[in-house]
């Protein structure tokens, strides 16, 4: 047996499969005609047409975030992407009757039961492959207490007054280079309103998959609670294994009112690549909060586990007084994969806090950097931030950073920040597998005691889920 | 129960157990002895399979069964333990969680039912009364934060819910307090049966006044130098390790 700790293989991704079903493509390449043609398949107010161009309008004069992140990856000629991709199937669904068997087996394979009678319990779910949502279950049940939860597509066209008011209201159209391209593209995603003291009694779940080489997924998703509204709303996903890069380009925008909290948590686990850091996902995501009301919360969980890259600030811009922003953070890069998370908490209300505790897991050769910004503005009086932020490395080829910034513009406030390095040690190992457990199941319980503050976070099944994933993950990655 | 025979092991190319001669019965206690960097550790890490010893002679039979081909956690499901002389700090996982884990991967080894966490609570209340352990333990990280005494308390604790054939209980009396040697040594004596052997590692005779050995050995330089009975320990509190040594120096020139 070795006595250094180094990788070895890693399982099986095994949502990797394709699904065999007919497309309506739009030919590559991003111009306005595409956007026109693309407004137009999907039926939009002109208002939402003139976001778009003008989203794109400025996307042509920005540049790629290429030199500030600590990620290196090939130019991506957004020319050759396809920028709608659809599942052919009748222009109006009535009922899952209407949807293509093929994608309901589909999500059923990837353990998301579409059908009435096997949905999951306890979780209203949107299910969306490649570019459109394919169904939303638990509809009906939820618009009874005047919840709406719907794919974006269908809001924008039942509820414009709502989309139109919130729509780039936390992530403006010009924010950056894909938020930007993400408003002038995005086809679908999710819409949650949760009306003014509401308490959503079951947790609301988007599934995304993308299926399709050859486009990118550019999925948008509002989530907008009310005065003393709650709601906890999940994300998950996967793509099939290509041996060529996918982009993806999401925006998620939260706003919560007064007394209102809203606790977003994913479970990201888009293809990687292989071992050669062949294929994968780029994953390029602009996430937002905004603590709108006073005493409102917004709490951040996320286990990132996939994709070739990451490149993802979930934030909170914390304006009411009082208000709460969190973000939970473990993010685990093996073999060639390259993640740039972490977060931006911008306290501009009094009394305002904000906790920050990211756990980065680097195996293989692959690099892992917490980037966070902590800002306090002259009038967020007695603001509070707190940080952790500990790496863990696995093996001598990897690498962690941590890269905090921190600005308090006045006297009242503070903000700490903890930082650790670690590494799995041969004797911890020793110990753990001298008391009977698997050198796996070693690494798995070391793994997740490094990881429990961020999995108490999560709803259970979700908890488990993730200390699942990060078993399968390392596996093979200690020898 | 075990046999160990002509047992050299190295680490770092560093011959460090230059032929080993033991042979431990069910029921029995042997006591090791001897002066600092002996290889005393050296020789229980070597029977639990730490991966950075390496074997280059000799052979370890333990149960009719040839330990050395054994990964370190199957060892442990056979029924070897050993206590550390520095117990490790696990960040994160709960005492109660390791030893469930622990003792499920048993069960299951034996084919038997694993416990819910309900149950294991109950089997877990009632062995630590046997180490005189406060529950308030089972839910801290595993020894973080634990003083030295009761890291090697917890130690005995894993002891009390494995139940090993053989345990080798590395210097588990050093860094206890005199009412924890007791409590610790009368948690081992009532773990103590017909079928099962400790091997103690030790410096100190006091301990073995609790837990009495049926053979006492001392470990020079890799090798067994002396054997004997409980009243060798008694020689060496009184006498030291010079007269060994000087014997052992002897022999070897000669
Ligand atoms: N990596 C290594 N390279 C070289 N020598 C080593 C290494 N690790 C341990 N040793 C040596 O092996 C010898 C035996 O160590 P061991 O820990 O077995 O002694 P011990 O009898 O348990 O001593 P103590 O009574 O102090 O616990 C020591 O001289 C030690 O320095
Ligand atoms: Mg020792």
């Amino acid at each position: 047996m070795s006595t250094n700790i180094e990788l070895l293989a890693n399982r099986e991704y095994k949502y990797g499969f394709v699904t065999e079903i007919e497309y309506e493509d739009f030919p590559r390449g991003l111009n306005e005609e595409i956007i026109r043609l693309l407004s137009e398949r999907k039926g939009e107010p002109d208002w939402m047409l003139e976001f778009r161009l003008k989203a794109y309008r400025h996307w042509v004069t920005m540049r790629e975030p290429r030199h500030w992140p600590n990620i290196t990856y090939p130019e991506i000629d957004f020319q050759s992407i396809v920028y709608y991709s659809a599942p052919k199937q009748r222009p109006k669904k009535k009922s899952l009757d209407e949807v293509d068997p093929e994608l309901l087996r589909t999500f059923e394979k990837l353990g998301i039961p579409l059908h009435e009678q096997k949905l999951l319990a306890g979780v209203a779910v949107d299910a969306v492959f490649d570019s459109v949502s394919v169904a939303t279950t638990y509809k009906e049940k939820l618009k009874k207490m005047g919840i709406i939860f719907c794919s974006m597509s269908e809001a924008i066209r039942e509820y414009p007054d709502l989309v139109r008011k919130y729509l780039g209201s936390v992530v403006p159209p010009n924010d950056n280079f894909y938020a930007a391209l993400n408003s002038a593209v995005f086809s679908d995603g999710s819409f949650c309103y949760i009306p003014k003291g509401v308490r959503c009694p079951m947790e609301l779940s988007t599934y995304f998959r993308i299926n399709n080489a050859e486009s990118g997924q550019f999925e948008r998703t509002l989530i907008v609670a009310e005065e003393g509204a709650y709601v906890s709303y999940l994300e998950g996903c996967t793509a099939p294994m290509y041996d060529r890069n996918q982009l993806h380009a999401a925006v998620v925008e939260l706003v919560a009112l007064d007394d209102a909290e809203i606790k977003y948590s994913t479970v990201q686990n888009w293809y990687a690549g292989d071992e050669e850091g062949r294929g994968g996902i780029y994953n390029f995501v602009t996430k937002r909060g905004k603590c709108l009301g006073r005493n409102s919360k917004i709490s951040w969980t996320q286990v990132e586990t996939g994709s070739a890259i990451t490149w993802k600030y979930p934030s909170v811009i914390l304006m009411g007084d009082n208000s709460i922003g969190e973000f939970y953070s473990v993010a685990l890069t093996n073999h060639r994969q390259q993640a740039d998370t972490g977060t931006k908490m911008i306290h501009i209300g009094r009394n305002t806090r904000s906790t920050i505790v990211s756990k980065g897991i680097a195996a293989g050769k692959s690099s892992n950097s917490y980037r966070g910004l902590v800002k306090i503005l002259p009038k967020a009086e007695n603001a509070r931030n707190f940080t952790q932020c500990d790496s863990m490395l696995i093996g001598s080829e990897c690498s962690a950073n941590t890269f905090p910034y921190i600005e308090v513009m006045n006297n009242s406030s503070r903000a700490e920040h903890e930082a650790t390095t670690s590494r799995i040690s041969e004797e911890q190992l020793f110990y753990l597998q001298q008391r009977g457990l698997s050198q796996e199941d070693a690494v798995s319980l070391i793994i997740n005691g490094f990881c429990k503050e961020v999995f108490r976070e999560l709803p259970m099944e979700f908890a488990v889920e993730a200390q699942r994933l990060l078993g399968i993950k390392l596996e093979g990655s200690v020898g | 129960m075990l046999e160990i025979r002509n047992l050299h092991a190295t680490i770092d190319d560093q011959e460090i157990l230059r032929g080993i001669d033991l042979k431990v019965s069910a029921g029995e206690v042997h006591a090791i002895m001897g002066p600092n960097g002996s290889g005393k550790s050296t020789l229980a890490k070597v029977l639990a399979g730490h991966p950075a010893y390496e074997v280059t002679e000799g052979e370890i039979i333990y149960e009719g069964k040839n330990l050395l081909e054994m990964d370190p956690d199957e060892r442990a499901r056979e029924g070897v333990f050993m206590a550390f002389q520095y117990p490790v700090e696990v960040p994160g996982v709960s005492n109660a969680q390791l030893l469930r884990l622990a003792y499920n991967e048993k069960r299951k080894h034996q084919g038997l039912e694993e416990l819910d966490p309900l149950e294991f609570k109950e089997l877990l209340a009632e062995r630590a009364k046997l180490v005189d352990m406060d529950l308030s333990f089972m839910s801290r990280s595993v020894n973080e934060g634990f003083s030295g005494g009761e890291k090697k308390r917890n130690e005995i604790l894993q002891m009390a819910v494995l139940e090993p054939k053989l345990a080798i209980l590395d210097e588990t009396d050093s860094g206890l307090d005199i009412d924890a040697l007791r409590i610790v040594a009368d948690g081992v004596n009532k773990l103590r049966r017909p079928d099962n052997a400790i091997i103690l590692v030790t410096h100190y005779q006091r301990i073995l006044n609790y837990i009495i050995p049926d053979y006492v050995h001392v470990l020079y330089r890799g090798r067994i130098v002396r054997s004997g009975g409980k009243e060798l320990a008694l020689e060496l509190e009184e006498k030291g390790y010079d007269w060994i040594k000087s014997e052992a120096g002897v022999t070897a020139s000669a």
